[in-house]
């Protein structure tokens, strides 16, 4: 949120307001378009050893915390012993040809939509270093531009657990604050976007570097960090799920807001003030 | 077909033409070559510059996997590899030869004779698994250093007795992945000569590499200057055939 207020005045609803800087506006879309080749080549990639483990070594004859499988007519998610039957969508799926397929992830959601594990590789580590490089860059512009500080970081204030929970409360409601007050995040917003800048962009980045036996031998602390070479895995695929809840309720948001005004405001970056009562 | 709209008929319309889209993309040589090939690219250029000769983590033996799944071929068709097999692989040698001063050949006990490396370390296959087992072997470096390399040595080629279809299995890995310290020819795993499944009587160790580089029944190591005259020019089965990374570090 870039606000360079130069009259005296505040502005007030209804006024269109320069609000995303271009360096935001060019990393969400570099990053929404990265991301969904992210997500199609590595459920691809889950595809080629569909378990997940705790800890360093994990492989068929170890226990698997998840597991999507297929039985003779159906297909199977197993999380922690729990049996889900996922038969259509997830371990026995039919194909755009009519053949039944026995695979993790459906065709319709992988980078390519068939089994290729080299392909969709290709798509995922190709891809990586746009998505971290861009990832970075986008970092570092925004500690210097104060955007972290002024626009991300909590105040104290915001911290409080009374303002916390009367934040709530006002969030459940689904009314979105008209006029000056709409530029700024609260702290709800603050939250998901900074557990989504600081944590879990960077964690799939290093999670995914864990996993490279290259990466490994340079910065062996990175296995330490994140538990194992398996756990790092399990928590690449974590954070995937995590990334795809925060881009629904992020959708959900921004149809409620309003999503003319909120689309333009990431494209040009012009945002129009909602008005206030009685204006 | 219901006039509704649904959520999943838009989705099942939506997702499709993103997919396809990169289906296409995929498919097409230049694309794949240019944009999809710029990953690889980096990593083999990046990756040996600031890695450098850094070494795999190595574990404790608390920290084994119970069981070491096999993988990829466990027993070679080749008839003659059947007869070395029966016999110990008492009649087993491995030839040293290209781009060397000195091609050599050394027995089983020979190669046990020389200095060894034992290294308990973590097994990275492509398809997402791993393992950590112990192994034990010569120094590739050591042997590459008594053979003598000619200037022109660039790559060292794995020729294996193991087949896929007929075509015998071949990796390659650059210079300097086999000079590193932790690369070895193991004749031993977990303590016990290394089993058929795990590639008898020898196998490849290349610790900071995907688990298909690492070669098993190992029948000759040749230097070479190109890769252009193995296989299909690639460097390994693997990569001919499926188009995997040839550096495969990450």
């Amino acid at each position: 949120m870039s606000l360079h207020v130069v009259s005296e005045a505040p502005p007030h609803g209804g006024d269109l307001v320069r609000r995303h800087r271009l360096s935001t506006r060019l990393w969400h879309w570099t990053n929404a378009s990265v991301l969904v080749i992210m997500l199609g080549s590595g459920l691809m990639i889950f595809n080629a050893h569909p378990r997940l483990y705790w800890g360093n070594y994990g492989a068929n004859p170890d226990p698997a915390w998840l597991e999507i499988g297929a039985t003779a007519d159906a297909g199977v998610l197993t999380v922690a012993g729990q049996q889900i039957k996922t038969t259509g969508v997830l371990g026995k799926w039919t194909d755009s040809g009519g053949v039944v397929r026995n695979r993790a992830f459906p065709g319709w959601a992988t980078i390519p939509s068939t089994y290729n594990l080299a392909l969709a590789r290709r798509w995922h580590l190709t891809f990586a270093w746009l998505f971290a490089g861009a990832l970075l860059i986008y970092a570092l512009r925004s500690l210097w531009n104060g955007h972290m500080r002024r626009d991300l970081l909590p105040t104290r204030e915001e911290l409080r657990p009374r303002h916390i929970w009367g934040d709530i409360k006002h969030h459940a409601t689904l009314n979105f604050p008209p006029g000056f007050a709409a530029l700024r995040y609260n702290i709800l917003q603050k939250f998901a976007y900074l557990s989504v800048l600081v944590i879990l962009l960077p964690g799939m980045v290093l999670t995914g570097l864990t996993m490279s036996p290259a990466a490994t031998a340079l910065m062996p602390w990175l296995i330490d960090v994140f538990g194992g070479r398996q756990s790092a895995r399990s928590l690449h695929f974590i954070f995937m799920a995590l990334l795809f809840g925060f881009f629904i309720v992020h959708m959900i948001m921004v149809l409620l807001a309003g999503p003319f005004n909120e689309v333009r405001s990431m494209i040009t970056g012009r945002f129009r003030l909602p008005k206030e009562k009685g204006q | 077909m219901s006039k509704r709209l649904t959520r999943r008929s838009l989705l099942t319309l939506a997702a499709p033409a993103v997919l396809i889209g990169c289906d296409r993309l995929g498919a097409t040589p230049s694309f794949k070559q240019l944009v999809l090939g710029a990953g690889e690219w980096l990593g083999t250029r990046i990756g040996p510059f600031v890695v450098g000769d850094a070494l795999a983590p190595e574990f404790a033996e608390a920290e084994m996997s119970p069981d070491f799944r096999v993988n990829g071929n466990t027993m070679p068709n080749d008839p003659a590899y059947a007869a070395l097999m029966r016999n110990g692989f008492a009649d087993w040698s491995l030839p040293i030869g290209g781009l060397v001063t000195t091609p050599a050949q050394y027995a089983l006990a020979e190669l046990k004779a020389l200095p060894q490396r034992t290294q308990i370390t973590l097994h990275n296959c492509v398809e997402g698994w791993s393992a950590i087992g112990k192994w034990t072997g010569v120094p590739l470096s050591e042997i590459l250093r008594t053979a003598g390399l000619q200037p022109n040595a660039k790559f060292v080629v794995f020729r294996c007795a193991d087949d896929f279809n007929g075509t015998p299995y071949y990796e390659s890995i650059d210079l300097r992945s086999a000079m590193h310290p932790q690369t070895i020819l193991a004749h031993t795993m977990n303590d016990a000569p290394l089993p058929v499944g795990h590639g008898a009587p020898v196998r490849l160790r290349v610790e900071r590499k995907l688990g298909y580089k690492h070669a098993k029944f190992i029948m000759g190591v040749e230097v070479v200057a190109s890769l252009d005259g193995v296989g299909r020019g690639k460097g390994g089965f693997w990569e001919d055939v499926g188009d995997y990374d040839w550096y495969a570090g990450i």
